[in-house]
């Protein structure tokens, strides 16, 4: 339940852009029954609007929704043995951010029916959010729809920033994103790449991997040091090193 | 549409039904846990400024300020830990708020510089 009421206000956000965009409130609607992705969805439209070719649409949206393929991996993990392929398939539509933090919260391994139970109420809220929204925005004026349009990526700020906060990694790993996705648009000739989103792919998915690379050198580096530190000294110190590392 | 919605459910079904062993590669884990904040990033920024641009008009100078002030509210109120809505709803109306001393400014015949 909480959950739903905190999908509400991001898919309302979301039904104000698509109607601003000029979708129709139940294409909208639709939109969110079928696919429950606010970043996915927002990217998805935008491809539409630009009448993109259909192979970027199908990149775009990979890219962006790739992490819940890292969260449907993940769930492998944790779903009770011998689930038949269909309740599967099933359970994968609800696969989201934070279902997937409760479900791997969860003690026990993952039954059909708490996830079918903890899946519904989301996928309302979802719903019924980017409806209300599209059908709201019809109320205002173009400039106003125009400044609500602002809703959905001052949500995505508020991902964005507290979790930079806490780690510079991913406050680093951010900025190069932001970085080379400017260069994509603004800088001329590269700038045909940002037509059909190729330009937000490739700065999403070379700064993540440099990011990956980064820390795995990094990594690579530490445990060859702690080798050769850890040779000459007694265990205690070791520990010690290991739990500061 | 077919596309979107088609590829987002096989991204998130294909792993579930068929995949059985565990990720056990760094590189890859960290390439997932960074990804998620690269694609918003790359999503927002720059296309944020011109959020406030209204369907089928060219970006003006009123829009962009307008947008570039929202994004300033955003950053600073995200850096205090504020929540999702709030963020959304104060740079919205400091949005509504730029769009409209502009337009105001300009009805009453505007600034001479």
């Amino acid at each position: 339940m909480p959950i739903c009421l905190g999908y509400f206000p991001v898919s309302f956000a979301f039904g104000i852009q698509a109607v601003k965009m000029g979708f129709a409130p139940l294409t909208a609607t639709l939109i969110s029954m079928t696919n429950m992705a606010s970043a996915g969805q927002l990217n998805g439209v935008t491809r539409m609007v630009e009448g993109a070719a259909f192979i970027s649409m199908a990149a775009t949206t990979f890219v962006v929704n790739m992490r819940y393929m890292l969260m449907s991996f993940s769930l492998t993990q944790k779903i009770v043995p011998g689930m038949p392929w269909y309740k599967r398939c099933i359970m994968a539509l609800g696969i989201c951010d934070e279902m997937f933090v409760i479900a791997s919260m969860e003690e026990k391994d993952v039954t059909f029916g708490f996830y079918a139970g903890l899946m519904t109420m989301p996928m309302v809220g979802w719903t019924t959010g980017t409806l209300a929204g599209a059908l709201a925005s019809g109320l205002f004026s173009p400039a106003l729809q125009g400044c609500l349009g602002m809703a959905l990526y001052c949500m995505f700020i508020a991902i964005i920033i507290p979790e930079a906060r806490k780690s510079r990694k991913v406050a680093a790993v951010s900025v190069l994103a932001i970085v080379l996705s400017c260069i994509f648009t603004y800088v001329p000739i590269i700038n045909v790449l940002s037509k059909g989103g190729w330009g937000m792919i490739i700065a999403a998915i070379t700064a993540a991997a440099m990011g990956a690379t980064i820390k795995e050198v990094k990594r690579r580096r530490r445990s060859a040091q702690n080798a050769i530190d850890t040779s000459g000294r007694n265990k205690q110190e070791y520990t010690h090193t290991v739990a500061h590392s | 549409m077919a596309i979107m919605a088609g590829v987002t459910f096989l991204i998130r079904v294909l792993p579930l039904a068929f995949f059985k062993k565990r990720i056990e590669n760094n590189w890859i884990q960290d390439f997932f846990y960074y990804i998620p904040f690269c694609v918003l990033a790359a999503m927002t920024f720059p296309s944020v400024f011109t959020a406030t641009v209204p369907n089928g008009e060219i970006a003006s100078a009123r829009h962009i300020i307008a947008a570039v002030v929202a994004t300033q509210v955003a950053l600073i109120l995200s850096w205090r830990n504020r929540g999702l809505v709030v963020v959304a709803i104060v740079s919205v109306i400091a949005a509504i708020i730029v769009e409209g001393v502009w337009a105001f400014v300009e009805q009453s015949g505007g600034i001479h510089l």
